[in-house]
C-alpha cells in the first residue's frame, strides 16, 4: 500500500505500528525523502505487507484516524503457495484438464508448472506450484489435485510438512 | 538369565556373538535354526555352534526342532528371531504363543506376530506374569519402543512420523547423489545386501507399513492392520522427481505417519526440505515423536544389521532380567 504522511518525527512509527498491532507482517518499506522538502510537507512511504484480507479495513481505519492518508491499496495477492510433485504421463492424460480443474475450482491456482519429460512412454516428472489466499484453501485444492490424480494414475508427492 | 534362541540367520548369529563376546551375566542353553537345534541345560559353548553353523550350515543336530527347544523348557527367555511371514505370522505366533502359555518370557524381532496379535499376545503374557518384548520389530537398534514406554512415560503422544525402512532410504540417497535411475539404485541395493532378492516388500512401502501397525496398536491401541495404513511405495519414482525437489532445496523420503486424531495411518514419498531432521542418509532410520510434555523427539539409528538387531534384543533380555525377573 502506499501511505502519505506528515514529514515530522514519530509518523512512520506511528504508520507502521497498527501494521505490527493487527499482526501483519511487513516485507519491504519504500521511503524516499525529498531533500528540497519543507517542513510540515507529506512524504510517500510504500509499504509491501502479507494480512489476512479480513484484517485490512481496520488497519485502514486505524491510519487514517492516525492523520496517515492511505493513497493506494495494491492487488491483494495469492501468498499461500505449496509445491508438490507429480508422476506419470502427465501431459497424455489432458495437462490442460488437470489444470483446468483447480484454477476452475475457485480454491487455487497453478502458479507454477515445471515438467521433464525423459522419452516417449516414459513417465514424466512435474513441479506443480498451487497458490491461494489461505491455508485452508490451498488443502482443499491440494485434496482436488489428489483426486484427479487418482483418476488420471498419477502419483502425487506431497510435503510432509508446509513450507514456503 | 538363560536363553533359547530360535533362528540362527545372520540375526540369531549376531545375537549369539555378543552374548559370547561381552559379559552380559547370559548363558544360551538352546538354539534352532530351520533344519536343527541343540539343547544343552548346562549352557551350550557358542563359539562351537558358531562354527558348526559356518562349516556345515547347521547350528545343531539334524532332527532337533523349534518345538523341541520350546517344550525343553530349559530357558527362562525365549528369543525368537526367525524370519517374518507378514500374511499368516506362523510359524513364530505358534513359537511365541507356547513360550508365553508355559510361563517364559519372549522377546522377538519378528514383525508378524507383533503386527497382527498384539493385544492377544500381549494379554497372554500378561496372564502369566510374564514379558514379551518387541524393540528389534521396529527401527532396529533405535530404542523406540523404550522411550515410548519408559523415557516418555506419562506423556501423550500425538503424532509420529519417520523413515522405517532402511533400504527404501539407501535407494533415495543414491538417486539423489548420484542420479541414478530407480532400477539401477536397486540393484546397487541388492550387490550391497541392503535389499532381499525380492524386494517388493520394502520397495513398496508393505515393510515399513507392518511397523506403523505395531506402533499403532502398541502406543494407541488402535487395533489396526494393514488393510488400514494407506501405502504408496517408492518403486514408481524418477531421478527427475528428486531432481524438481532438488530445485525446491528439498529432497524426497519415504515417510511413515501416524496421526490418530486425524484417522491418518500412512506411508508415502513425500517432499521434505533438506534439512529437515529425518533427511537421514543411507540405510538410516529416523523418527519423530510428538508428545505433549516434551515437545517433539526426534531418534536416528541404524534400522538393521545383525549387530544392531541384536542390540535392541539384548537390551530387551536385559531389561526382563534387571527390571521384572530380580523384582519378582
Amino acid at each position: 500500500m502506499k501511505l502519505e504522511m506528515k514529514d515530522k518525527p514519530g509518523q512512520l512509527i506511528a504508520a507502521l505500528k497498527p501494521i505490527s498491532d493487527v499482526e501483519g507482517n511487513i516485507m519491504a518499506i519504500i521511503h524516499q525523502r525529498d531533500p528540497s522538502a519543507a517542513p510540515g510537507d507529506t512524504i510517500d512511504v510504500q509499504i509491501m505487507l502479507d494480512l489476512p484480507g479480513s484484517k485490512l479495513e481496520s488497519l485502514v481505519e486505524t491510519l487514517t484516524s492516525q492523520g496517515v492518508n492511505v493513497v493506494r491499496i495494491g492487488e491483494e495477492r495469492l501468498l499461500i503457495r505449496r509445491s508438490v510433485i507429480l508422476i506419470g504421463h502427465i501431459m497424455h492424460t489432458d495437462l490442460t484438464d488437470t489444470v483446468d480443474r483447480i484454477d476452475s475450482s475457485g480454491l487455487a491456482e497453478v502458479a507454477e508448472l515445471g515438467m521433464v519429460m525423459p522419452a516417449i512412454n516414459e513417465p514424466s516428472s512435474a513441479k506443480i506450484t498451487l497458490k491461494s489466499s489461505s491455508l485452508e484453501e490451498i488443502g482443499r485444492a491440494i485434496d482436488l489435485l489428489r483426486s484427479v490424480a487418482r483418476e488420471k494414475g498419477l502419483l502425487v508427492i506431497e510435503p510432509l510438512e508446509e513450507y514456503p | 538369565m538363560r536363553i533359547a534362541l530360535l533362528g540362527f540367520g545372520s540375526v540369531g548369529r549376531g545375537i549369539a556373538e555378543a552374548v559370547s563376546e561381552k559379559d552380559l551375566g547370559l548363558s544360551i542353553t538352546a538354539v534352532a535354526d530351520s533344519r536343527s537345534g541343540i539343547i544343552d541345560a548346562d549352557g551350550i559353548d557358542i563359539r562351537d555352534v558358531l562354527e558348526r553353523k559356518r562349516t556345515t550350515g547347521l547350528c545343531g543336530t539334524p532332527g532337533i526342532t523349534a518345538d523341541d527347544v520350546i517344550e525343553s523348557g530349559v530357558y527362562d527367555v525365549l528369543v525368537e528371531v526367525t524370519p517374518t511371514n507378514a500374511d499368516s505370522a506362523n510359524p513364530a505366533l505358534g513359537y511365541i504363543t507356547r513360550a508365553l502359555a508355559a510361563g517364559r518370557h519372549v522377546v522377538t524381532s519378528n514383525k508378524g506376530p507383533i503386527a497382527l496379535r498384539y493385544d492377544a499376545l500381549m494379554q497372554l503374557a500378561a496372564s502369566r506374569n510374564v514379558q514379551l518384548r518387541y524393540e528389534a520389530t521396529v527401527c532396529g537398534a533405535i530404542p523406540l519402543i523404550q522411550a515410548l514406554e519408559i523415557g516418555l512415560a506419562g506423556n501423550t503422544i500425538t503424532a509420529l512420523n519417520g523413515v522405517f525402512n532402511g533400504t527404501c532410504n539407501y535407494i533415495l540417497t543414491r538417486m539423489t547423489d548420484e542420479g541414478l535411475s530407480y532400477s539401477q539404485a536397486l540393484l546397487e541395493a541388492r550387490e550391497l545386501g541392503y535389499a532381499e532378492a525380492d524386494p517388493t516388500y520394502d520397495v513398496k512401502g508393505v515393510d515399513a507399513a507392518i511397523k506403523l501397525v505395531i506402533l499403532a496398536n502398541s502406543i494407541w491401541g488402535l487395533n489396526a492392520s494393514l488393510d488400514d495404513v494407506d501405502i504408496t511405495g517408492i518403486d514408481g519414482l524418477t531421478t527427475d522427481a528428486l531432481a524438481l525437489a532438488e530445485d525446491l532445496n528439498c529432497t524426497i523420503r519415504l515417510i511413515g505417519e501416524i496421526i490418530p486424531e486425524k484417522r491418518i495411518l500412512k506411508v508415502s514419498p513425500r517432499v521434505l526440505s533438506k534439512d529437515h531432521s529425518l533427511v537421514v542418509r543411507d540405510t538410516l532410520n529416523a523418527v519423530t515423536v510428538e508428545t505433549d510434555m516434551a515437545g517433539e523427539i526426534t531418534l536416528i539409528g541404524r534400522g538393521a544389521g545383525s549387530r544392531e538387531t541384536a542390540s535392541a534384543i539384548i537390551a530387551d533380555i536385559l531389561f526382563i532380567r534387571d527390571c521384572h525377573v530380580e523384582r519378582t
